[in-house]
């Protein structure tokens, strides 16, 4: 019997997607059933209470959740995120339900047996409801208690062997995609790059010292599956330098058809026999190909490496062989000035352990960032406000035709002092010498 | 409920702390043909929707199956997955960036099994637990936010509405019968912890009304400079105002400024802004990550407002549908939602999606704004 009606969430239990209202009210059944005898840590009732919260919630049309409240571990900054909600005496059970941000194993990858021992402890200390994963990558624990928060640290470090994410005004969790481990489009191995970078800066990701948050993710590819480029303030995506390598047999098999395009992703749709002149040659953003009948030619020097011929052809076409990646800086949502893409700083950076190359450009922003960023600036409105040309000389990078989409339109150019001869200081008398008055 | 130590002890916090090891190491957990096969992987197929194949160059093969989940899992569901990824997968499994499930094993014949096997399983008020699909030029799950099971800014719920659309989607989730990969994410305030503004499709929540302000609290609650600085608009000015007979220190906000992004409540909560009828979605459409062919695009915002009509928010489906349904019928192979868009001009992608275009679909803030107005004879009737 539920704790509380919810007949308007329950319309959420109809329709074939996956109901994270079932899944909650299986949760609460759980919870009250007990099967494994644990001794709850927090309420029992907490996900009946979740669930009539959040029925007020569609009944008002307004959150029923506080803001803010400052909780963590000790010695940490970030990790835990306050929530408590605004009817405390009618759902008691989420009276606080603070957030547990847990890092991820790089790529999301997971052995049951360590699933398993997570799900235990969140059991045992939480609510039992989980985010897998929250949109910055962690994962996530929604709903606990305060005095559960070192508990729970205590047992994630000891027994675990794993940390908290990142949350607040520092480094968030990094992310990445699945990269060399199952990708033959991988250019650099990002799982990798992200735990070794998400090691060497555990003092930034846990101890807030930044005017605003600041967002790592690694693309292994341009194909950019964890949108680095639209929602990280430091983006590494793959890329290569030489010829695209081509199995000219296999371009045939395409041709005849022995071979669904795209890997087979257009399997649903009559789209007619596979035409390699319409869709492939003809969509190269470069028109750096072309296709005489039997051989499939690349003018590499003229291909920007956009993928479309590769995701086209798997079989037939792979990247180079001189990889490396590309470093975008300053993407952003919204909030504040507008959205942000990241913009290009670095064309190309050789991507091997122990990754100096990534983390030098990495650290001579931040020092310039943390220095003049303004509170809740986040760095891609620093350098909007600063200037690119501030970014190129703090990171001590050579202005190139590749860091723009095409020169500038006004000729408002700020000149240094030091770039013109003789400088800026004159003497008005010797001009009045060449001028009367 | 007797409380039990895990070992802490608050009068000595550092004796035996452990700090700062960061998350576990990624190759701990690799299925063994992944360990055996890493950044020597050849091409990939797609075998059905749902069903990937990678080869290898030594020749091994190995299938992913990958389902759809509701982001929002409880342990009890997290556990029904790991007896899956024990029963077929040798209990390795990983997930994806967009909350899919994905698990791997070695022959075809093990991944059809597997596929069934997750297709039966369902909820006890009959949705699916795991429905497979996701991959290729279909419409793969949603990313999205915390929506009103978990925050204090959102201006809708995220889960909810996503359970609509998907159920809406449902058959495109399984399917590859759209032109190109179509994204739909969700964030439920203009925070965008979700960062739904480069995605072909967006959903997002939206505040209508300037914020409340609660001058009884507010400078016991707040730094005033602080809530001032936060707005973009410089709507916001500090002022002092009579309280219960009381001179108190508060702010003033110019309404007309103000365009609802919420950083004065995130700076100062003595400034709430949700409101039943001011709150709804704004729909964004043709943005994408991707370099394929053409560069990274910002989703463009074509629904200005939606009423938020919990529990199913009805309009919203609806306008979803309109579009989808508009861009499978018109687009060309490959091209992504907003190339669509761009070769067959933003005039016609309302016309063919049914979109009403609205005063407030013209850009009118800062210098961005200017780059969108058009200035050329080039356009249709």
């Amino acid at each position: 019997m539920a704790k509380h009606k919810t007949p308007l969430l329950d319309q959420l239990e109809s329709g074939p997607w996956p109901s994270f209202v079932s899944d909650i009210k299986q949760e609460a059944e759980h919870r009250h059933a007990n099967p494994a005898g644990i001794e709850y840590q927090i309420p029992v009732d907490v996900c009946d209470d979740l669930l009539g919260l959040l029925e007020m919630s569609y009944e008002d049309g307004e959150t029923h959740w506080k803001h803010g409240g400052i909780v963590g571990v000790f010695g940490y900054g970030g990790g835990v995120i306050g929530r408590y909600c605004d009817q405390p005496q009618k759902f008691p059970g989420v009276a606080h339900f603070h957030t547990v941000r847990v890092a991820q194993p790089a790529g999301m990858y997971y052995s049951t047996e360590y699933l398993r021992a997570l799900m235990d402890l969140w059991d045992f200390r939480g609510s039992g409801l989980t985010n897998m994963h929250g949109a910055t990558g962690d994962l996530v624990w929604l709903g606990t208690s305060t005095q559960q928060l070192e508990e729970i640290f205590w047992t994630l470090t000891h027994d675990l062997n794993t940390d908290l994410g990142g949350s607040g005004s520092n480094l968030r969790t990094p992310s990445c995609c699945l990269g060399q481990s199952r990708c033959e489009f991988a250019c650099y191995d990002a799982q990798d790059l992200n735990y070794n970078m998400t090691l060497e800066y555990q003092d930034e990701l846990h101890r807030p010292a930044f005017p605003y948050k600041f967002k790592f993710k690694f693309d292994a590819c341009p194909n950019g599956c964890v949108a680095s480029i639209a929602r990280s303030d430091f983006s590494v995506i793959g890329t290569w330098k030489d010829d695209i390598k081509i199995d000219q047999d296999a371009v045939k098999g395409y041709v005849k058809g022995e071979f669904a395009p795209n890997a087979g992703a257009h399997s649903g749709r009559d789209w007619g026999k596979f035409d390699i002149e319409k869709e492939v040659v003809a969509l190269c953003p470069t028109g750096c190909m072309s296709w005489d009948g039997s051989k499939l030619s690349i003018d590499n020097k003229e291909c920007y490496r956009c993928m479309h011929c590769i995701n086209t052809m798997p079989r037939a076409l792979h990247i180079g062989d001189e990889r490396g990646a590309s470093i975008f800086v300053g993407a952003k949502a919204p909030i504040l000035d507008g959205a942000q893409m990241g913009s290009l700083l670095v064309p190309f950076v050789p991507v091997e352990e122990p990754y100096d190359e990534v983390k030098e450009v990495v650290e001579n922003l931040w020092d310039w960032w943390m220095e003049e960023g303004k509170n809740r600036e986040r760095i891609g409105e620093t350098i909007r406000r600063m200037s690119f040309q501030k970014m190129l000389e703090v990171t001590g990078i050579k202005a190139d035709p590749r860091h723009v989409q095409e020169p500038r339109t006004n000729p408002y150019i700020f000149w240094k002092e030091e770039d013109v001869t003789g400088g800026w200081e004159r003497d008005i008398n010797e001009f009045r010498k060449r001028h009367q008055r | 409920m007797a409380f039990i130590s895990a070992g802490y002890n608050p009068e000595k916090p550092m004796e035996g702390r452990i700090s700062d090891i960061g998350p576990r190491k990624y190759d701990e957990f690799y299925p063994p043909v992944i360990a055996r096969n890493k950044g020597k992987w050849l091409y990939h197929e797609i075998i059905e929707p749902g069903v990937l194949m990678h080869k290898a160059e030594s020749g091994e093969e190995v299938y992913t199956v990958r389902c759809g989940g509701a982001r929002l899992m409880s342990v009890t569901h997290v556990r029904e997955i790991c007896d899956i990824a024990d029963k077929f997968s040798g209990g390795k499994l990983r997930f994806t960036t967009r909350n899919n499930i994905e698990f791997m094993v070695e022959t075809k014949a093990e991944a059809l099994k597997l596929k069934a096997e997750l297709n039966s399983r369902k909820f006890a008020a009959g949705s699916h637990k795991f429905p497979v699909g996701g991959t290729g030029a279909g419409i793969t799950n949603i990313v999205h936010t915390q929506g009103w099971v978990h925050c204090h800014t959102p201006a809708t719920d995220a889960s909810g509405t996503v359970k609509v659309v998907m159920d809406e989607v449902f058959a495109e989730f399984g399917a590859h019968n759209m032109p190109a990969p179509l994204r739909i994410s969700m964030a439920c305030c203009l925070n965008m912890c979700g960062a739904v503004h480069c995605s072909d499709i967006a959903i997002l929540g939206y505040h209508r009304k300037p914020p409340l302000i609660d001058h009884e609290y507010l400078d016991n609650l707040c730094e005033i400079p602080l809530a001032v600085a936060a707005c973009p608009t410089g709507a916001i000015r500090p002022t002092k105002t009579e309280f219960n007979g009381k001179t108190v220190n508060t702010v003033a906000i110019k309404n007309e400024r103000c365009m609802f992004c919420g950083n004065c409540y995130t700076m100062c909560p003595s400034l709430p802004l949700s409101d039943k009828e001011g709150d709804g979605l704004v729909i964004m459409a043709g943005g994408k990550i991707s370099n394929r062919i053409s560069n990274p695009k910002f989703s463009k915002v074509v629904v200005a407002f939606i009423p938020n009509e919990p529990p199913r928010w009805p309009s919203l489906s609806k306008i979803i549908r309109q579009i989808v349904d508009a861009y499978a019928k018109d687009a060309r192979k490959y091209e992504r939602l907003g190339a669509w868009a761009e070769r067959i001009g933003w005039e016609r992608f309302f016309e063919k999606c049914g979109l009403e275009f609205t005063e407030h679909l013209i850009d009118d803030f800062r210098d961005p704004a200017y780059y969108t107005w058009r200035q050329t004879t080039n356009f249709k009737w």
